[in-house]
């Protein structure tokens, strides 16, 4: 599954293919549960895990959601992943708990607002407190700058989460992602 | 919305529900319900919340969605699921066909000193659980309980939502294991799943 370091993957950092090779990353890794509450950040890809029929998509009410949902996923024997952005970590903070004390696989990619090209201030508050929070619940952060540097992170997070057990959060850097068109 | 008479004992209906209960998987909410399907009898098919609160019925769904090929039942409180709302939502639209949540109703907080609920106070969580497009119904007594452990049984089209409507007593704590590591571990490997 680290194929996403390829030349193709290395390739398509390059450019806005990102949310495809990403795509690819998840697949590779036999992630087939994703739970989501949408951001501009991910659009992409969360058109490509509910237009695939192999993999079970879930929209979400509110983030804390999809920790419950990958805890059951897990139970039963799938891998799951959760797409949210920075605002959605902190609705997540007492379900975190599950993840934590139970061992529980938990890969969160999460688009960061309120750091970089920010235009709505509301969102800066909860962008600064993302890391610091999550890394206060116990659930590893590993942040990435640019296209080519995310999908290597995700693809060294992958293992780290299904096989070693831990909480990761891949933490989507806003300029990576560029500031929203508004 | 007048809230249905309170005629069940908790215990009583759990046990009840859980009868020959087959390859029945349970998903067990914070507080008196985990004590309530513990006292049952434990199984290695049960995995207990002790946290977590509003997320029961949402673990529900995630593992239902991973075994399509088990029944999956949740048990948890009125407090629990008020705090999950939104989740009936997302229950509903993820519509599993082999997911049964079911709620005991006693109208109270009933681990931080038995204050009023919501439920007691006007909301009617099968009213919500049916807006949002779950088969609902309201159990008031045994015989409905044993009915809908015969439905529990049959084919569905969607995800159900029982409410079981029960007193406001305390019966003596069952207490679950509380490592959730190793609660995780005997289920999956009650399913044949390997150990990390």
């Amino acid at each position: 599954m680290q194929d996403g370091l390829s030349a193709k993957a290395q390739a398509g950092a390059t450019s806005d293919a990102w949310p495809e090779e990403l795509y690819r990353l998840l697949k590779a890794a036999q992630v087939r549960q994703v739970s989501y509450v949408p951001d501009a950040g991910h659009a992409r890809l969360i058109e490509l895990v509910e237009a695939d029929t192999d993999i079970t998509a879930n929209v979400l009410t509110t983030e804390e959601e999809g920790i419950a949902i990958a805890a059951g996923a897990w139970l039963g024997g799938v891998r799951s992943a959760l797409l949210l952005q920075s605002s959605g970590v902190g609705n997540c903070i007492n379900m975190l708990a599950l993840a934590a004390i139970g061992r529980f696989p938990l890969l969160l990619l999460v688009t960061m607002r309120g750091e970089w090209g920010e235009f709505n201030p509301w969102q800066v508050p909860m962008g600064r407190a993302t890391e610091p929070a999550l890394a206060a619940i116990g659930v590893r952060t590993l942040r990435a700058e640019t296209p080519a540097d995310l999908l290597e992170t995700v693809a060294g997070a992958l293992p780290l989460v299904f096989d070693s057990e831990q909480q990761v959060a891949v933490l989507i850097a806003q300029r990576l992602i560029g500031a929203k068109k508004w | 919305m007048v809230a249905a008479a309170a005629t069940l004992d908790r215990r009583t209906a759990v046990a009840a529900l859980l009868r020959d209960r087959g390859d029945l998987l349970v998903v067990s909410g914070l507080g008196s319900p985990s004590y309530d399907v513990h006292a049952v009898g434990d199984s290695n098919a049960n995995f207990y919340l002790w946290g977590a609160m509003g997320g029961a019925a949402l673990v529900g769904l995630g593992l239902a969605q991973a075994r399509p090929d088990r029944r999956v039942l949740v048990i948890t409180g009125d407090g629990e699921q008020l705090m999950g709302l939104g989740g009936l939502a997302t229950i509903a639209v993820a519509r599993p066909k082999n997911l049964v949540v079911a709620v005991l109703d006693n109208g109270r907080f009933g681990e931080t000193g038995m204050q009023e609920s919501h439920t007691a106070r006007g909301i009617d969580l099968a009213q919500v659980a049916a807006a949002c497009g779950l088969a609902a119904q309201v159990v008031t007594d045994l015989d409905g309980v044993e009915q809908a452990r015969a439905a529990l049984l049959a084919p569905a089209e969607g995800p159900r939502f029982l409410l079981l409507k029960v007193g406001p007593d305390k019966p003596p704590r069952s207490l679950p294991p509380r490592d959730a590591v190793y609660l995780k571990n005997r289920f999956r490997a009650h399913l044949g799943l390997p150990l990390p």
